[in-house]
């Protein structure tokens, strides 16, 4: 089915400012140091000034023109926004530009009680709402666009009447280019029908592959791909609601209704859920939505429904929800496990510990999580990285140098007294606080890694004061008399 | 008459701990965690893994203490083969040291947050999992409410927690099965070689829940805690 407005710009313009209904006005843009209507209004087009005229040339036959500027783009927004309502019709909706949509009905109509309930319906509601809206359904995307721009009478085509259809309409009804149209204007081609009948090989020659391909778009013979405005998602479950669920338990029931039955689809497939987005569409139009993620695909409706629990606060029900969405954008394949009667095996592959992150990377954020794995650095501060999975193995084995339990973020800088240049400390004073050192080990002596950044190498020494607390303290660079620093690193147990 | 009273009131503290989540010891089994004379404070002389633990911490360097003296608690705990998992505050603890203990840092899952709400949550959560071995948990404060809260979590599960939390001018009660303090102690000189010996730290158990409170000297020599008695005489010389 092809929708065409055919005043999209001016119908949107007056459905924000009301007053503009009355009066003839137009779209206008500078193009050249012109200024050119780029859209006019139904009473402006009845006068006589049209799209493509110059606003002075336009004043003339309507002296009361009002002319407003055109922001460029506004059309993309506004069939998208009528895009996105149709799709209470059909799933598959296109936005066919400048001043159209295409639907995939196929398979709908019949809840609207067949193609010509289904029509009346949407070009009622459209007419309704402001739009100049006209619609024909056809077994093709070219043939509807034709009828329904060109043809006034009958806007529903029946099966297998396509030429009929098509071939009293002039060539424009063909989505052709100005060009093409020019050179069929010249050889006396004033309806589709005349050519029809040619060779195609005579039509390429003179008028290029393009005209071949429309043709046959139109009459079926080659697939015609539109490109859905929402791409559709495998995995959805819905779940309309009779009157509007405004608790919190009342969306628990939702999302448990709707997760056992999406669960049971996964089960059967095999598959396993890692993102989920809830959307509840209020009674006042608006949609809230939660999401949810796992670290390992789960169908699992007790894990899932639980994650979702923490998310229904988040969720402002205001007036009320009317239809709950459940979609799935995320699945993999998984290995379909028998529940184990027993946990025997507590490791990283223990699927309640996956649960146990999920929740709490949906309570606290999945950043807050981390494991670590040794990196190949003795420099301290890069001597770990992060895991990125749960699974992940370390690659190298772990350092076997006492290393101290807990790591300052950045070293800090510490008085100090020593005998012998290159002696461990003394004494050292750090955050006024005076320690005398009673043993120490050391130095270990780390380079910087020249090839990530510079500066001076570090000697540490592990100290132990007076009352056996333990310090990891090094001297950056070496001893030259002059200005030399100490820091304190970290704790030993 | 008075030796069945008796038999009777020990019979009814047993079913008390029972209750309570302490299982009578197995006879012949091992100690699990290798706290040596330690141990025998606890009721039942066994140290009770399906509870929480409290370990009060004045400074940074008994915080380190603390935790080092958990981590050696751990690796026996996770050397039956298990998970732990660690929440503290934006990362302090330094993974490579936990090599030292006997732990494979790898096998730890670090959770790192800042507010003491969102902490104890994920504690309470994890606490709950049965497929944990152990939870620690760095916070400030920690009141009975939420203990009690824990501890009924880890009585479901059987997973130890531990927590490390500041300490208070006045410390309120809690109903954490133990609360420990962990100071560190100079290392002996291991025979007249100069530098640190093996890591030694003085444990007091300020309150044990069904036990007896008291204090120790323990030193992590070889993958293991030992006992140091000699250094209590001494301080009891002192003392005295």
């Amino acid at each position: 089915m092809a929708i065409w407005f055919r005043h999209l710009l001016t119908d949107g313009l007056a459905l924000h400012q009301p007053a503009l209904k009355e009066s003839p006005f137009v779209l206008v843009m500078p193009v050249k140091n012109r200024v050119i209507i780029t859209a006019s209004c139904l009473l402006a087009e009845r006068q006589g000034a049209f799209a493509g005229m110059a606003v002075a040339d336009a004043r003339a036959a309507v002296p009361e023109l009002l002319a407003i500027d055109d922001t460029p783009g506004k059309a993309t927004k506004l069939l998208r926004l009528l895009g996105l309502w149709c799709i209470r019709y059909t799933p598959t909706v296109a936005v066919d530009l400048p001043d159209g949509l295409i639907l995939d009905i196929s398979g709908c109509t019949h809840l609207w009680g067949g193609e010509r309930g289904y029509l009346k319906e949407i070009v009622l509601k459209l007419r309704n709402a402001g739009f100049d809206a006209r619609a024909a359904i056809g077994d093709t995307p070219g043939a509807a666009w034709a009828v329904s721009r060109f043809s006034l009478s009958r806007p529903i085509i029946e099966p297998g009447e396509h030429i009929r259809a098509l071939s009293g309409l002039p060539p424009a009804a063909l989505r052709l280019d100005a060009e093409v149209l020019e050179k069929l204007k010249k050889l006396g081609f004033r309806t589709i029908g005349s050519f029809l009948q040619m060779p195609a090989s005579v039509l390429r020659r003179r008028f290029g592959k393009d005209l071949l391909i429309r043709l046959d778009q139109a009459m079926g013979r080659v697939d015609e791909v539109l490109e859905p405005l929402v791409p559709p998602i495998a995995y959805v479950e819905r779940l309309p609601c009779l009157e509007p669920i405004k608790t919190a338990p009342g969306i628990g029931i939702a999302i448990e209704k709707l997760l056992s039955a999406l669960c049971l689809r996964l089960q059967a497939e095999g598959k396993g859920l890692r993102k989920a987005v809830l959307k509840c569409i209020r009674v006042d139009g608006r949609t809230v939505q939660a999401g949810i993620t796992t670290n390992r695909g789960s169908h699992s409706v007790s894990h899932l429904s639980k994650l979702f629990e923490l998310q229904i606060a988040k969720i402002e029900p205001a007036l009320g929800i009317e239809l709950f969405i459940l979609e799935a954008p995320k699945v993999e394949d998984m290995d379909t496990l028998q529940e184990q009667l027993w946990a025997v095996d507590k490791g990283l592959a223990d699927t309640a510990l996956a649960e146990l992150l999920d929740r709490v990377s949906g309570k606290v954020g999945a950043a807050a999580i981390q494991r670590f794995l040794p990196a190949e650095h003795y420099w301290p501060e890069r001597s770990v990285k992060v895991a990125v999975s749960l699974t992940e193995e370390p690659a190298a084995a772990w350092p076997v140098q006492m290393r101290p339990i807990r790591l300052l973020a950045a070293p800090e800088a510490i008085e100090v007294m020593a005998l012998v240049p290159d002696n461990p400390p003394k004494t050292f004073i750090y955050k006024g606080k005076r320690h005398v050192i009673a043993k120490a080990d050391g130095p270990e002596r780390i380079g910087r890694e020249w090839w990530h950044d510079g500066g001076e190498h570090r000697d540490y020494y592990v100290v132990e004061d007076s009352d056996g607390q333990r310090y990891w303290v090094f001297r950056s660079g070496h001893y030259d008399g002059i200005d030399v620093q100490w820091y304190l690193h970290g704790y030993f147990a | 008459m008075v030796s069945t009273r008796k038999n009777i009131v020990s019979e009814l503290q047993q079913k008390i701990l029972q209750w309570e989540g302490y299982k009578p010891p197995v006879t012949g089994a091992r100690s699990l965690v290798g706290l040596g004379p330690l141990e025998a404070a606890f009721p039942n002389g066994v140290f009770p893994v399906a509870a929480v633990h409290e370990l009060v911490c004045n400074s940074a360097e008994q915080a380190a203490a603390s935790g080092g003296l958990v981590t050696g608690v751990l690796s026996a705990l996770l050397g039956q083969g298990g998970i732990c998992v660690w929440i503290g505050r934006a990362r302090r603890l330094f993974a490579p040291a936990l090599t030292f203990f006997g732990i494979e840092p790898h096998k730890v899952i670090f959770i790192s947050l800042s507010k003491d709400k969102d902490a104890l949550w994920v504690m309470e959560e994890a606490l709950k999992c049965p497929g944990l071995t152990a939870v620690v948990c760095e916070v400030q404060e920690l009141d009975f409410k939420q203990s009690r809260r824990l501890q009924l979590a880890v009585e479901q599960s059987r997973v130890t927690g531990f927590v490390l939390r500041n300490a208070k001018d006045k410390l309120g009660s809690t109903a954490c099965a133990a609360r420990w303090q962990v100071k560190s102690l100079p290392s002996a000189g291991l025979n007249g070689l100069p530098g640190l010996g093996f890591l030694r730290w003085h444990v007091e158990l300020l309150k044990v829940r069904n036990g007896q409170p008291g204090s120790w000297s323990l030193e992590w020599n070889e993958g293991r805690f030992v006992p140091v008695e000699q250094l209590i005489v001494v301080e009891e010389r002192q003392a005295g």
